[in-house]
């Protein structure tokens, strides 16, 4: 079967911007072409070969190579109850995303080759986005020795990091950074000092102090991406720095990029769009780690979203069930859900004019693929991985109907403009709702 | 005036009518306590469960002399003693408790917060015994209750308040009440023990103990708590007494009226000296006196109060 996207305006940053109307062939893009200008939907036809083809009216839309988040946490194994790859993987496509890298803090730890296939086996039951798990660095994210990288690359881990513990030896981060260089795997590094932490839920300032919460210091985060910085320069391999969120951890690797050191790094959407006061009232499904900063610190967020500073935007896809968040707020697990809001909340900074809708896709497509070493782009021959995103449909969120089997997102009810309204991987439609 | 609220989890939410009435409430109430017979048929057929997740001696018996002296059934729990221990969680034994109707439910909790969200579960009045770091409304009345009983008033005093402010929910929700009432709150301590943004609470942060004193109407010591050493918050007993601590010296330079306060328990000799406990500027058994005096008000006013007519 042929499937033709027509008359949308097609982003693939550094590759195309225009109307162009794709088809697709046993799940490749097997043409390409673009309009004259000036005239939609009309143009030199595509795909006119008689036989039976799916057309996609794309008009008014963006259509993007499949968008990847390069960051969230899957509960299986362990935690079914939560989410399960499943689960996550529908979450993922309709959320627009067409491949999604789960963290190994699952139980048993991804930190070896049997629980990466274990995922992927798993991932391909499922068999709706592409599934590219990352391992841990350390065995059972103790921070204590390493783990069978060779082992794990083999099975099909595509990066390492200790997520949701940092590494806090600095001795075992040098030579995990050394020893992943020869599989060339990305370091994703988790930057938190624990003892600086301490029993810190939230960030540390006025809000914390007046609800009589144990806060938590920006130089938490920025002392240890200050260190992870100095150890690659050290190791000269390939660092991504996890989950951004204050204002000196966006100098931090400001400084560094300009001083030519390559790390990269990424932001999650509530980092952007809310901060500390959300948490008033003892919001449990404001709780993450980091924590929601201050509103200096989401301006400097925004700002290194805008001149490229931070490369990624990626969820922290975090799922609880509400046993962990109707709780005391000390107790509550930290992490929000995020695969079925991001794209609309990322959107909301291309109206609001802090990125253009390429930069959009450069940090949900090209620089996680890049990242990530994924040969992705709506190239002629490349698997149909498509995203097409309505940047206009105005809806409401409603929790009830995520594919998630958890709830706990601060964005409920939220009302929204622009969103991902069809997915497709390898040529098979997920998600469709244009 | 009648008071409408169903909860008292904080100062912020109580307004300056609803204090005054408190305190005008309280203040009507402490006769009973000095009665040959201490008790008054006012809350019959009410039940008062005490939910106690953290230690407590004071707050706790107060609260149950004051459900007792107003005819109220109550009742202790303690977390150690209950299905807490069993892995129940607090919003589930919210829910257990309120299939048996209690009519006030008083909570004291390690983690701030804590009566906030009992209130949103439960349709009984809920009142914050002490959650965490965040508040402890009543005693901050009863430290209201008992300056305005010594001076006549709160407006235009200057209360100092000295220690560890960072884990001090008394601290907090007196730096509310006290500023509410027109009165002056000035917080010093080791600079380790003042919490970022304290400032935006209502108080002004002095690291100058012995101006804070000599200034004061007021002065009101926190506990230092040992195991503070373990987080580096303060080096030894020692040096926090001979810094920080309020000795007889301190109290001989300050204001001849002066007021000396603690919410307790009192750990002499350290924060405090033994003398100045004992010594006479000391309220603080005035304080516990009036703790119970404020605590039959608020479960008076909160069961419907005035709209009881005849009540008291």
């Amino acid at each position: 079967m042929l499937v033709l996207i027509k008359n949308g305006r097609v982003i693939d940053p550094g590759n195309l911007d225009g109307i162009v109307d794709i088809l697709i062939k046993d799940g490749k893009i097997s043409e390409i072409k673009e309009h004259k200008s000036g005239v939609r939907g009309q143009g030199s036809r595509v795909g006119d070969q008689g036989s039976e083809v799916r057309i996609i009216d794309a008009s008014g839309k963006i259509v993007t190579p499949g968008l990847i988040d390069m960051h969230v946490h899957l509960r299986e194994p362990g935690h079914e109850y939560k989410e399960t790859i499943k689960s996550g993987c529908l979450a993922a496509a309709h959320g627009g995303f067409t491949a999604i890298c789960p963290m190994p803090n699952t139980n048993p730890v991804n930190d070896n080759g049997q629980i990466t296939e274990y995922i992927l086996n798993k991932a391909a039951i499922a068999d709706t986005v592409r599934v590219y798990p990352v391992a841990a660095i350390s065995k059972g994210l103790n921070g204590k020795s390493l783990c069978e990288y060779g082992e794990l690359k083999e099975a099909g881990a595509i990066a390492l990091s200790d997520d949701g513990n940092p590494v806090s030896n600095s001795q075992l981060m040098r030579r995990a950074m050394e020893y992943a260089k020869g599989f060339s795997m990305p370091i994703i590094s988790h930057c938190e000092d624990l003892d600086l932490v301490a029993n810190g839920v939230v960030n540390e300032g006025a809000v914390a102090t007046s609800m009589g919460l144990a806060g938590i210091p920006n130089a938490a985060e920025s002392t240890m991406i200050m260190r992870d910085i100095a150890l690659y320069e050290l190791t000269a391999s390939h660092l991504h720095i996890a989950h951004v969120s204050t204002k000196e951890s966006v100098l931090a690797i400001r400084n560094a990029k300009k001083r030519g050191v390559k790390v990269t790094a990424e932001t999650a959407p509530h980092y952007f769009t809310l901060t500390e006061d959300t948490i008033k009232g003892y919001n449990t499904n404001a709780k993450m780690n980091p924590p929601l900063r201050s509103s200096q610190d989401r301006e400097a967020i925004l700002k290194g979203l805008a001149d490229g500073i931070i490369d990624v935007i990626a969820t922290d896809h975090a799922p609880h069930s509400y046993i962990e968040k109707e709780v005391e707020f000390d107790q509550a697990a930290n992490g929000i859900i995020g695969l079925e809001t991001s794209v609309s909340l990322s959107l909301k900074l291309v109206h609001d004019g802090v990125i253009s809708l390429t930069g959009l896709v450069e940090k949900m497509s090209t620089n996680p693929a890049k990242i990530l070493g994924l040969n992705i782009g709506i190239k002629t021959g490349r698997p149909a991985d498509i995203t097409i995103i309505d940047p206009d449909r105005s809806y409401k969120i409603d929790s009830s109907k995520f594919q998630s089997l958890s709830r706990n997102t601060p964005f409920n009810g939220w009302d929204m403009k622009g969103k991902a309204v069809l997915t497709m991987v390898g040529g098979k439609i997920l998600f469709d709702e244009i | 005036m009648l008071f409408t609220k169903k909860d008292i989890l904080d100062m912020e939410s109580l307004s300056v009518d609803e204090i005054n009435l408190i305190l005008d409430t309280a203040d009507r109430m402490k006769e009973i306590s000095i009665r040959p017979i201490k008790k008054v048929p006012t809350l019959r057929g009410k039940t008062v469960v005490l939910f106690f997740y953290e230690p407590s001696t004071r707050t706790r018996i107060s609260f149950d002399i004051a459900a007792k002296r107003l005819s109220a059934d109550s009742l202790s729990i303690a977390a150690s003693t209950s299905s807490i221990v069993k892995g129940e969680t607090l919003a589930d034994t919210a829910r257990n408790l309120e299939a048996m109707n209690p009519d006030i439910i008083v909570l004291r909790h390690s983690s701030a917060g804590t009566s906030h969200l009992l209130a949103g579960l439960v349709k009984s009045s809920v009142i914050n015994a002490g959650d965490g770091m965040h508040a402890h409304p009543t005693q901050a009345l009863l430290d209201l209750m008992t300056v305005r009983e010594k001076r006549g008033g709160i407006s235009g005093l200057r209360i100092a308040i000295i220690g560890d402010i960072s884990h001090s929910r008394v601290a907090r929700s007196n730096i509310i009440g006290f500023t509410k009432m027109g009165a002056e709150v000035v917080i010093t301590g080791p600079p380790t023990m003042i919490p970022k943004g304290i400032e935006t609470l209502g108080a002004s942060v002095s690291y100058n103990v012995d101006k804070a004193i000599c200034n004061a109407d007021v002065i009101m010591m926190l506990r230092i708590q040992k195991e503070r050493q373990k987080s580096f918050l303060f080096p030894t007993e020692r040096e926090y007494s001979k810094v920080y601590g309020l000795t007889k010296e301190r109290v001989e330079n300050a204001r001849s009226n002066v007021l000396i306060m603690h919410p307790g328990p009192v750990n002499r000799g350290v924060e405090i000296a033994y003398e100045v406990v004992d010594g006479p500027y000391s309220i603080i058994l005035d304080q516990v006196t009036n703790g119970v005096a404020v605590r039959m008000a608020l479960l008076y006013l909160v069961s419907g109060g005035a709209r009881n007519a005849g009540a008291d």
